[in-house]
C-alpha cells in the first residue's frame, strides 16, 4: 500500500467524496425525518385505530419488515418507472427507506404505548381531561421520550441502509467510492476510507444514544 | 398507467426463485453457525480480564457493527484480493456474513453470561469441573438456551442480509428477482412475489424457531 | 490419634481494604462436625469458600490431610497453583451453598452424574449407579428426571447436597443451606444433614440453627470480626459462653 499515492488520490477525489458524504446525509435525514412522522401515525394505528385499519397496517408494518430493505429499494425504484411514476432514484430510494424507518417507529411507539399503565388514562379521564387531551399530554411525552435512545439507535440503521441506495445508481458516498476506485484501483484504501467515514457517522449516532439514554435514565 | 398484472412469467421462474430463496437460508445457517463460534470466543474475550483480548474482541464488534454491511461485501469481494485473499462470490460473502454475525452474537452472549447467575459458574468449580469444564457443560449451554429467543432474531435479520449477495452476483432470491424484473419488465410481479416469499420464509423461519424454543427451553 | 483431617493455620483475608479473616486457625479431626456461627458479616461464608479455594487468601495454610491446598512455595515465595491443580484440591471437599446453585440445564440426576463423569471419569452406568445410590439416600430419587426448576426449593437443596457428597469428598462444607427454604422445607433438609452425621461425615456448617447445632455438632465456633472468638463443645458454648458477644448473639438468636 503505497501512503503518499493513496493520500494524493484522496486529495483528488474531495470533492466527490464530500458530495457523496453530502448525499449519504441528505438521504439519511430525509428518510429519517418522513419515517419518524409516518411511523408516529403507524403506532397510533396499531394500538388505537379502528379494527379494519388496525389490521390493514399490521399488516403493511409485518410485510415491509419481512422483506430485506435492498428488495424494498430495488422494488420502489423498478415499480414506480415501470408503471410510468417518474421519481427519480432518490426519491424512490428515499421513499423504500422512509417506509423502512416508518415500521421500526411504528413498532417502537406501540411497544411504548402498550407498556404505559392503563391506570394512567383512567385516570387523566377521571379528571376530566378527554381522550385527545389525555393522549396530548398524557400519553405522547411519555412516549416519544421512551422510544427516544432505540429512535436514535435506528438512525444507525437508516445511514446504513442508504447504502443500498448506491445499486440503483444514486451518487451517495459508497457510490462514489466505487466510482474512484474505478478510476483509481485503489480498492482497499477508498472501500477501508468509506468504511471508517460511515464508521464515524454511526459511531457517533450511538454514543449520541447512550447519551440521550442516560438523560432520559436520570431525569 | 395501463399496467396489466400478468404472473406467467414469474411462475415459469419459480424453481429459481426458489433456488434462490434455499440458497439464502443455506448462507445464512453457514454464517450464524460459524458466526456462534467467533461470537462466544469474543464475549469470553470481553468477559477477560486479558486487556488485550478484551481489546481486540471491543475493536472487532465495534468496528462491525458500524459499518453498513454492504461496504463489508464489497471491501471483502473487492479489496482483500489485494492481500491475495481471492474468494469465490459465495465464500466472499459468506466470509463476511460470518464476521458479521460474529459480532452482533458476540454482543447477544456477552449480555446472556453476564446475567448468569455467578454460582452456577461456582457449583461447577465446587465439584472440581476445570474453568473450561464449566464453561463448556455449564455456562455455553445455559446462557445459549437463555438467549435463544435473541439468537432466532439474528437469524431472520441475517436471512434478510442474504438480498445483498445478490450485489455481488450471487444467484440467490433478490438476483432472480431482479433478472426477471429486466428480462421481461414484470416489475409489480417479480418485486410482489419476492417480497412475499421473503415474508413468509420469515414468517415460517421464526414459528419453527419459536417452536424450537419451546423445546429447548430450560424446564 | 490420627493426623486431623483439615488444619487451618492463620489464614488472612482481605476484599480490597477490609479485613474479612484476619487470623483464623481451626483443626477438625475426622467425623467432626463443626458449626460455625456468628452475625451476619463475621466472614462465615469466607471462611468456607476459602477452604474451598472459590477465594484467594493472602495469608497462612489450610491443609487437608496434611497436604497444602490451593498454594505452594516456590523459591520461598507463596505461589497460587495451577487450575488443574486447584480443582483436584477442590474435588477434596464438597460445598453446598445457601442458594442451592443447581445447574438448570440439567435434570437431579444429571446434577449429579456431572461431576463422577467429567472430573472422576466414571463410566456412565457406574456414574448413575453412585447418582441413584445418593439421590436415594436424600429421599428424591423418584424427582430424578426432573429440573431443578420443577423442584421444591428442599427437593433442590437435597439435590444439591447429594451432587457434593458423591464426588465422595473428604469434608463436607454447608453454608446456611436452609437459610433461603420456606420453614416446613427446613427439617426435610437438615434430617439429610443428620443421616450424614450419623454415616460419620466430616463437616463444617454454617448455621442459623442454633437447635440443631447443638444436637449434632461436636464442637462450635462462633466467629466474630474475621476471627474464631470462641470455640468448644456446644453444650459449654452455648450454655457459658465467655464473651459478652457469645452471651449477647445466643441470647438473640432463636432455639
Ligand atoms: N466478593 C466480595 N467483595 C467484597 N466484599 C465482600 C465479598 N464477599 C463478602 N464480602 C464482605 O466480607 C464480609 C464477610 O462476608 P461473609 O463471609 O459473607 O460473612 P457471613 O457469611 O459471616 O455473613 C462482609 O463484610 C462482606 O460484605
Ligand atoms: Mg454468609
Amino acid at each position: 500500500m503505497d501512503l503518499s499515492l493513496f493520500l494524493h488520490e484522496m486529495w483528488n477525489a474531495r470533492g466527490a467524496i464530500w458530495d457523496g458524504f453530502q448525499m449519504t446525509v441528505s438521504i439519511s435525514a430525509l428518510a429519517i425525518f418522513c419515517g419518524t412522522i409516518l411511523g408516529v401515525f403507524v403506532g397510533l394505528a396499531l394500538v388505537y385505530a379502528w379494527l379494519p385499519v388496525r389490521l390493514i397496517v399490521r399488516g403493511y408494518v409485518d410485510f415491509i419488515r419481512g422483506t430485506p430493505v435492498f428488495v424494498l429499494v430495488l422494488a420502489s425504484y423498478y415499480i414506480l418507472s415501470g408503471i410510468g411514476i417518474q421519481l427519480t432514484a432518490f426519491q424512490a430510494g428515499v421513499l423504500a427507506i422512509t417506509a423502512f424507518c416508518s415500521t421500526h417507529v411504528g413498532e417502537m411507539i406501540r411497544g411504548a404505548l402498550a407498556a404505559i399503565h392503563r391506570g394512567q388514562v383512567e385516570a387523566a379521564m377521571a379528571i376530566g381531561l378527554t381522550f385527545r387531551q389525555t393522549f396530548q399530554y398524557v400519553l405522547m411525552p411519555q412516549a416519544l421520550r421512551q422510544i427516544l435512545p432505540t429512535w436514535v439507535n435506528a438512525a444507525t440503521e437508516m445511514v446504513k441502509a442508504s447504502t443500498l441506495l448506491s445499486v440503483i445508481g444514486v451518487a451517495e458516498l459508497l457510490l462514489v467510492t466505487q466510482q474512484i476506485i474505478s478510476r483509481n484501483f485503489l480498492s482497499l484504501e477508498f472501500y477501508f476510507l468509506a468504511g471508517f467515514i460511515y464508521f464515524v457517522i454511526d459511531f457517533s449516532i450511538e454514543r449520541l444514544g447512550r447519551f440521550v439514554e442516560k438523560k432520559v435514565a436520570y431525569s | 398507467m395501463d399496467y396489466r398484472l400478468d404472473f406467467a412469467v414469474v411462475w415459469r421462474s419459480f424453481d429459481l426463485l426458489l433456488s434462490g430463496l434455499g440458497l439464502g437460508l443455506a448462507l445464512a445457517v453457514v454464517s450464524i453457525f460459524i458466526g456462534s463460534f467467533i461470537g462466544l470466543i469474543a464475549a469470553f474475550a470481553m468477559l477477560s480480564k486479558n486487556k488485550l483480548w478484551r481489546g481486540i474482541a471491543v475493536m472487532y464488534v465495534t468496528a462491525i457493527r458500524n459499518t453498513p454491511i454492504l461496504v463489508l461485501i464489497f471491501f471483502t469481494f473487492f479489496a482483500l484480493p489485494q492481500f491475495g485473499l481471492r474468494l469465490g462470490k459465495i465464500e466472499s460473502f459468506v466470509f463476511t456474513l460470518t464476521l458479521y454475525s460474529g459480532a452482533y452474537l458476540t454482543e447477544v452472549f456477552r449480555g446472556g453470561l453476564i446475567a448468569l447467575p455467578t454460582g452456577l459458574r461456582e457449583a461447577g468449580l465446587a465439584i472440581g469441573l476445570t474453568e473450561w469444564g464449566t464453561k463448556k457443560n455449564l455456562l455455553i449451554p445455559v446462557m445459549i438456551r437463555n438467549v435463544l429467543p435473541a439468537l432466532s432474531n439474528n437469524f431472520i435479520s441475517l436471512f434478510k442480509d442474504t438480498s445483498l449477495a445478490a450485489a455481488i452476483a450471487v444467484p440467490e432470491l433478490t438476483f432472480y428477482a431482479r433478472q426477471i424484473n429486466v428480462n421481461s419488465f414484470r416489475v409489480i410481479e417479480s418485486w410482489t412475489v419476492a417480497s412475499l416469499m421473503y415474508v413468509f420464509a420469515c414468517y415460517f423461519i421464526a414459528a419453527g424457531l419459536r417452536l424450537l424454543e419451546r423445546k429447548l427451553a430450560i424446564p | 490419634m490420627a493426623d486431623p483431617l483439615l488444619v487451618i493455620e492463620n489464614v488472612h483475608k482481605k476484599f480490597g481494604e477490609l479485613d474479612v479473616l484476619s487470623g483464623v486457625d481451626l483443626i477438625v479431626d475426622r467425623s467432626d462436625v463443626v458449626s460455625i456461627i456468628g452475625s451476619s458479616g463475621s466472614g462465615k461464608t469466607t471462611l468456607l469458600r476459602c477452604i474451598n479455594l472459590l477465594e484467594d487468601f493472602h495469608e497462612g495454610r489450610i491443609l487437608i490431610d496434611g497436604e497444602p491446598i490451593g498454594y505452594m512455595l516456590k523459591n520461598g515465595k507463596r505461589q497460587r497453583l495451577p487450575k488443574s491443580l486447584i480443582a483436584q484440591h477442590r474435588a477434596l471437599t464438597g460445598m453446598v451453598f445457601q442458594t442451592f446453585n443447581l445447574f438448570p440445564h440439567l435434570t437431579a440426576l444429571k446434577n449429579v452424574t456431572l461431576g463422577l463423569l467429567k472430573v472422576r471419569n466414571l463410566k456412565k452406568e457406574e456414574a448413575t449407579e453412585i447418582a441413584r445410590h445418593w439421590l436415594d439416600l436424600v429421599g428424591v430419587l423418584d424427582r430424578q428426571d426432573h429440573y431443578p426448576g420443577q423442584l421444591s426449593g428442599g427437593q433442590q437443596q437435597r439435590v444439591a447436597i447429594a451432587r457434593a457428597i458423591a464426588m465422595n469428598p473428604k469434608l463436607m462444607l454447608f453454608d446456611e443451606v436452609t437459610s433461603a427454604l420456606d420453614p416446613e422445607l427446613v427439617n426435610e433438609v437438615l434430617n439429610v444433614i443428620k443421616d450424614l452425621v450419623s454415616d460419620g461425615m466430616t463437616m463444617l456448617l454454617v448455621t442459623h440453627e442454633m437447635r440443631f447445632a447443638y444436637d449434632v455438632s461436636t464442637k462450635v465456633i462462633f466467629m466474630n470480626e474475621g476471627r474464631i472468638a470462641e470455640q468448644g463443645p456446644p453444650s459449654e458454648l452455648f450454655n457459658n459462653p465467655q464473651s459478652t458477644r457469645l452471651a449477647e448473639f445466643i441470647q438473640n438468636s432463636t432455639f
